[in-house]
């Protein structure tokens, strides 16, 4: 049965300095809020993992949570580049990034894995690309009944998973639906996890597609537009311009610097920093 | 915004719209597409809306047969899984729909591309030292590897157009001749490559791109200026069919503009 409690006293009870935190969502659900909460929290030295490390991602690295990063694709989906993630690659601002990088299909292998209990997973690719000859967490595999050779990938176990769903239920079950993305395996795979919901509901919505157990669930905080500006299916919208509007306040360290005092460390929760955004769709 | 007039139809239409066009053309009905964002996204809904109404349209988010009246900004947009005909989680798209041969065409784009067909979307310089660290992989290499065959979307400049990729991201023909399949890539490989320029297709034995037809207006000098390496040029090099009327308007009604 998880706790429910506030954000605030979720990330300061399971997200630690130096933890492996994974914060899931695929274009949908993604847990800004609860980024935003390790960023006013001042975690430091964390290993970052995240297929689509978006505007969330360019925050916390920007704000200098994390030493390295896990990932197969960073970048501003629909706009372009990732500023702060570029400086930290490219400049090493606010310091150096280590960087473990996959493609889509191995990440979510490495989900399964890890979600199954398994030490690596098996996949068809990676043949004649560059990228094992960077990444330690890539190898090859002869298929024993076959004599195939496959690509395998180590498991991924966070210390920490962090989804955002629709709906939890009064008894701490987790029900979403929409683009499902990884969450499932992310809860799955981590030794302890963060949810944070729309609402808490006596019974779910029809709608419901993925129920996750109350009892492979650690904390759960009600924080309403809590995937601000991505979306919540059935409750708001993308907010693709505020997707656009990151582009210009992420290019530059000052004006970064200015969003993140203002935005983060000078707000109590998130519901203060979306008080100060303006033009908020489909309420 | 660069137009381009055509003289012949007295239509007047840009680079982008061209290629957007050319890539919808070769979407037949049935036809079981993985698509990105952008042009291609564009395209193939411009099929689906006009000459192959029952193209499948796939998006790594995991929609299937997803059907939106708007060109996404992002692979997760809403509307991709309130019209699809089953959503599914990310690693069931790529490993029951993707991996397991169930993708017809896949269509890439690239920041550099090879002669045979690689592509690199991870990084510009040295992989430690980067001049321009790109996005990186996302599920390129899977669809590279895995579906039947790939279109690649690229605008041809010697910055894209490279005799040598920095990084390979995603398997085309890699060392040309029979070298892919001794990878143990499932899929074709690169079927056509699609510029602002014209078309390239491998060549049948050797794999290496070959410019087959240029578009209405462009010249080989342009094709060859626009490539890093010594570009082949078809012997029976075609023109390309200039857009029609009717496909500029469903594109453009499409795209909102």
């Amino acid at each position: 049965m998880p706790t429910i409690t506030t954000l605030r006293h979720a990330v300061a009870e399971h997200v630690h300095d130096g933890d492996t935190v994974a914060l899931e969502g695929f274009t949908h659900l993604i847990p800004v809020a609860a980024g935003h909460e390790i960023i006013r929290q001042r975690r430091r030295n964390l290993r970052l993992v995240r297929m689509t490390p978006d505007i969330v991602y360019d925050q916390m690295i920007g704000a200098g949570t994390a030493s390295s990063l896990v990932f197969s694709w960073g970048g501003n989906p629909g706009v372009g580049s990732l500023h702060r993630f570029r400086d930290a690659i490219e400049k090493g601002y606010p310091h150096p990034l280590a960087i473990e990088e996959h493609s889509h299909g191995g990440m979510s292998v490495r989900y399964s894995a890890g979600a199954s209990g398994l030490p690596f997973g098996v996949l068809r690719g990676y043949a004649g690309t560059d990228l094992p000859q960077h990444t330690d967490s890539i190898s090859t595999i002869q298929c024993p009944f076959t004599g195939e050779s496959l690509a395998a990938v180590s498991a991924l176990n966070p210390d920490v998973g962090i989804i955002h769903a629709q709906q939890a239920d009064r008894d701490g079950n987790i029900g979403f639906w929409g683009i499902q993305g990884v969450q499932k395996e992310a809860v799955l795979a981590s030794r302890r996890s963060i949810v944070t919901v729309e609402e808490i509901v006596d019974t779910f919505d029809s709608r419901v597609r993925v129920v996750l157990p109350s009892w492979v669930v650690s904390a759960i905080a009600v924080v309403p537009r809590g995937a601000h500006p991505s979306y919540a299916h059935g409750y708001y919208e993308r907010d693709n311009s505020y997707y656009r509007e990151w582009d210009e306040i992420s290019r530059d360290r000052n004006s970064f610097d200015e969003w993140l005092q203002h935005h983060v460390y000078d707000t109590e929760d998130f519901a203060q920093h979306l008080a100060m955004t303006p033009d908020l769709a489909g309420v | 915004m660069v137009t381009q007039l055509d003289f012949e139809t007295d239509l007047t239409f840009t680079a982008d719209e061209m290629m957007t066009i050319v890539a919808s053309r070769e979407l037949s009905d049935g036809n079981v597409v993985f698509v990105g964002i952008g042009i291609p996204s564009t395209a193939a809904n411009l099929a689906r809306l006009t000459h192959a109404p029952k193209v499948v349209l796939v998006y790594e988010s995991g929609t299937i047969g997803t059907k939106p009246t708007r060109p996404p900004l992002s692979i997760g947009d809403g509307e991709l899984a309130e019209t699809a005909d089953a959503v599914v989680s990310v690693p069931e798209i790529f490993a029951y729909w993707l991996q397991a041969g169930r993708i017809d065409i896949g269509f890439l784009g690239a920041a550099q591309l090879d002669r045979w067909g690689n592509l690199n979307t991870t990084v510009v310089g040295d992989y430690d030292n980067p001049t321009v660290r790109l996005p990186g992989a996302g599920g390129a290499p899977e669809i590279a590897f895995n579906a039947h065959k790939t279109m690649v979307v690229l605008r041809q400049n010697p910055r894209a157009f490279v005799d040598h990729l920095d990084f390979i991201t995603s398997v085309g023909h890699y060392e040309g001749h029979d070298s892919r399949s001794a990878l143990g890539a499932a899929g074709g490989g690169p079927s056509i490559v699609i510029t602002d320029i014209g078309v390239l297709r491998p060549d049948a034995l050797t794999s290496e791109l070959v410019l087959v037809s240029l578009h209405p207006g462009r010249t080989i000098d342009e094709a060859v200026s626009g490539t890093g390496w010594d570009l082949r040029i078809a012997d029976d090099l075609a023109t390309t069919a200039p857009p029609t009327a009717a496909e500029l308007a469903a594109l453009r009604e499409l795209s909102g503009s």
